[in-house]
């Protein structure tokens, strides 16, 4: 295990030495002390290394990561894996506005709530939310998953595209052009393994589906009042 | 007994004209407003309102063809750990694959790296042979994030995190169905032959305290090596340059409303965002107030034509600036030997402007391979390298003329302004006199 003190040692320091990690690096276990709320920290990594932030991060934490597993022992700030590209991040408490924000892939794993606009124009990434997401999640949603265990606020997948959005509890309301869709073997099937991963104990069964229902795809004077 | 009665003069209307009216009748019978690539149209102040003053007794000019006029800048001296050297002061501004067809993306790249200069991508991502055929490329960070990765963000040489644009500040963009090829779907992770909407602001970011942090990310992300340049669309000059830079940008690129874009309502083009002539003194002297003129550099773009639009736009105070309709009538766009086939249209030569509609008879705007295949990239490419070559030459000719050895030391007191509204842009004395409006804080 390395330990890095981020008060210490500073930002460039931590994410310099973070991305110059390979493929064949013995050192494949990180622990970032004192990060007090630090944005960027543990971005643009691109090696299967471990590392654990201890405690809560400002903006951005693990931004554009690909192949590593980043857990933040703490809440997150605004745009949590933004962009990423694969991996896996996992945030013990709570995540802040645009957790996984136009995400390619990997999955994201929130403990806690995640706040307005998660998951917005998400590109193929899989969300997992233990808790609940605030209002807008999901807006121009591309592709990908977003599990919500808890409830999800207003406007829900709006102007949504092809990614596919669960939700067990309540919905405030759906935006633009997303309705609930049929729950079928397959969507069950996807649902149970991202619980799986994100090692969420609740029954794919108990959650509904929603999806575009793909009206707004090409534009058309007559849906202008849908926007 | 009739015909000896004068007969009224039929009088057109000057607020509703012809064209006016045929919008209203097109407005009518489709229900939809009018879509279409290209910067403003109107007549507005520009660069043709400004002359220089060349030198007389009380300056010398330097000798064409003998004395040495340098033309190189270097853009992002103020926290880049690589910044970027270019020949010259003039580079080719973001626009997509997707918007512009393969070939003509690679006649960019070809013709910026022959002269010397650096080319630019747009929404939808990079692509190899663009990179590849680019000596120097910058890569735009846009709202849409389409095709967005750290991969291709690390073989850039400079980001520009893109605000807005010129054509459309405060708005995104659309590229419709038709041009939405197999590639272009796959770039940007979205079903074929949908339209796609390009997003008018950044999903992860709001205000410029969050730039600065998106900034630092970049940063952190790219090892501080390359400039980060933040691009607004002029409509507040001083205050969106204060705050960009406040945010860290190494260099602020000022587009004007006659700066093109792939496609938006022609409502938006012609009446949101104010004259390039107009942002550069505010956006100056937003930069000397905060003591980094030169330090940030100023990149001017929107309505560049040639070396006169050049040279007066670094007299006013910019480091460089970015064309991009003029590349693409430098590549062939709205070239008379198609007229045929701009009639066949519903337009002619010159006109043309339904780029989003992918029928360019140039083989430009389209992703029709059939099309696309008209241009060729390398001759393409070599016409582009020759234009700016020219442009360079002409402002050599009018800073030699002004007594200057280097573009960059050409200054407001080599010109002077033709109309009452373009000095008081400019600020810059009316011809043959020494005052323009609001000079000594008058009116």
């Amino acid at each position: 295990m390395q330990t890095y003190d981020l008060e210490a040692n500073g930002l460039s320091g931590l994410n310099s030495t973070l991305q110059s990690q390979n493929t064949e690096t013995n050192q494949t276990s990180w622990e970032v002390v004192n990060p007090k709320g630090s944005h960027a920290i543990a971005v643009g990594l691109d090696a299967p290394i471990e590392v654990t932030v201890k405690g809560s991060t400002g903006y951005y934490c693990a931004g554009m990561n690909q192949q590593a597993t980043i857990r933040v022992e703490g809440s997150v700030g605004p745009g949590v894996a933004e962009n990423m590209m694969s991996g896996e991040v996992i945030v013990d408490g709570d995540a802040s506005q645009y957790a996984g924000a136009t995400g390619h892939g990997g999955l994201l794993v929130i403990k806690g709530n995640a706040s307005s606009r998660c998951g917005i124009s998400m590109k193929g990434i899989d969300i997992v939310v233990h808790g609940n997401i605030g209002h807008m999640s999901a807006f121009m949603a591309q592709a990908g998953n977003l599990v919500v265990c808890g409830d999800a606020g207003d406007a829900l997948g709006d102007s949504l595209y092809e990614a596919r959005l669960f939700v067990r509890g309540t919905v405030q309301s759906l935006g633009a052009d997303c309705v609930e869709k049929e729950m079928r073997p397959e969507h069950l099937e996807v649902l149970k393994d991202l619980l799986d991963r994100a090692g969420c104990d609740a029954k794919p069964e108990e959650f509904r589906r929603y999806g575009s229902a793909r009206q707004l795809y090409n534009f058309d004077v007559d849906n202008t009042a849908a926007y | 007994m009739d015909d000896q009665i004068p007969r009224t003069v039929p009088i057109q209307s000057a607020t509703f004209t012809n064209p006016i009216n045929a919008e209203i009748r097109r407005a009518a019978a489709t229900g939809i407003y009018d879509i279409r690539g290209g910067g403003a149209k109107r007549k507005v102040p520009h660069f043709d309102d400004l002359l220089f003053l060349g030198a007389s007794v009380s300056r010398y000019p330097l000798e064409g063809y003998r004395e040495r006029c340098d033309t190189s800048v270097t853009l992002g001296t103020r926290f880049a750990k690589n910044p970027i050297h270019l020949d010259i002061p003039i580079t080719i501004a973001g626009m997509s694959f997707g918007a512009l067809s393969g070939p003509a993306k690679e006649a960019l790249g070809r013709g910026a790296s022959m002269a010397g200069t650096s080319t630019t991508t747009g929404d939808g991502g990079m692509t190899p042979e663009e990179r590849g055929h680019s000596s120097k490329l910058v890569y735009q960070y846009l709202p849409s994030r389409y095709g967005m990765n750290p991969n291709d963000l690390r073989k850039a040489d400079a980001i520009e995190v893109v605000v807005g644009q010129g054509a459309k500040p405060g708005g995104g963009g659309m590229l419709l169905g038709q041009k939405i090829s197999d590639r272009v779907a796959e770039m940007r992770t979205l079903p074929k032959g949908i339209d796609q909407r390009s997003a008018c602001r950044h999903p992860d970011w709001t205000g410029p305290d969050d730039l600065e942090i998106k900034i630092l990310e970049l940063r952190e992300i790219t090892n501080w090596q390359v400039p980060i340049y933040v691009k607004v669309g002029a409509t507040r000059p001083y205050y969106d340059t204060a705050l960009a830079v406040k945010a860290g940008a190494d260099v602020v690129v000022m587009d004007g409303m006659q700066g093109g874009t792939a496609a938006t309502q022609d409502v938006f083009i012609e009446h949101v965002g104010i004259p390039t002539l107009a942002c550069i003194r505010p956006a100056v002297q937003a930069l000397q107030d905060l003591g980094v003129h030169r330090e940030v550099q100023l990149v001017i773009s929107g309505g560049i034509r040639t070396g006169a639009d050049v040279a007066k736009a670094m007299a006013l105070g910019a480091d460089a600036v970015s064309i991009g309709t003029a590349a693409m009538i430098a590549i062939g766009d709205n070239d008379p030997k198609w007229e045929a086939e701009y009639q066949k249209l519903g337009s002619t030569t010159g006109a043309y402007d339904d780029w989003h509609e992918g029928q360019d008879p140039a083989g430009i705007t389209t992703q029709d391979p059939k099309l696309a295949a008209r241009l060729d990239p390398v001759d393409a490419g070599r016409r582009l390298r020759n234009y700016l070559k020219v442009m360079t030459l002409e402002a050599q000719t009018i800073a030699r003329a002004c007594g200057h050895n280097h573009l960059h030391n050409l200054e407001p007191e080599d010109l002077c302004a033709l109309t009452m509204e373009a000095a008081a842009m400019a600020k810059v004395p009316l011809a043959g006199t020494d005052w323009y409006p609001g000079k000594g804080g008058g009116y």
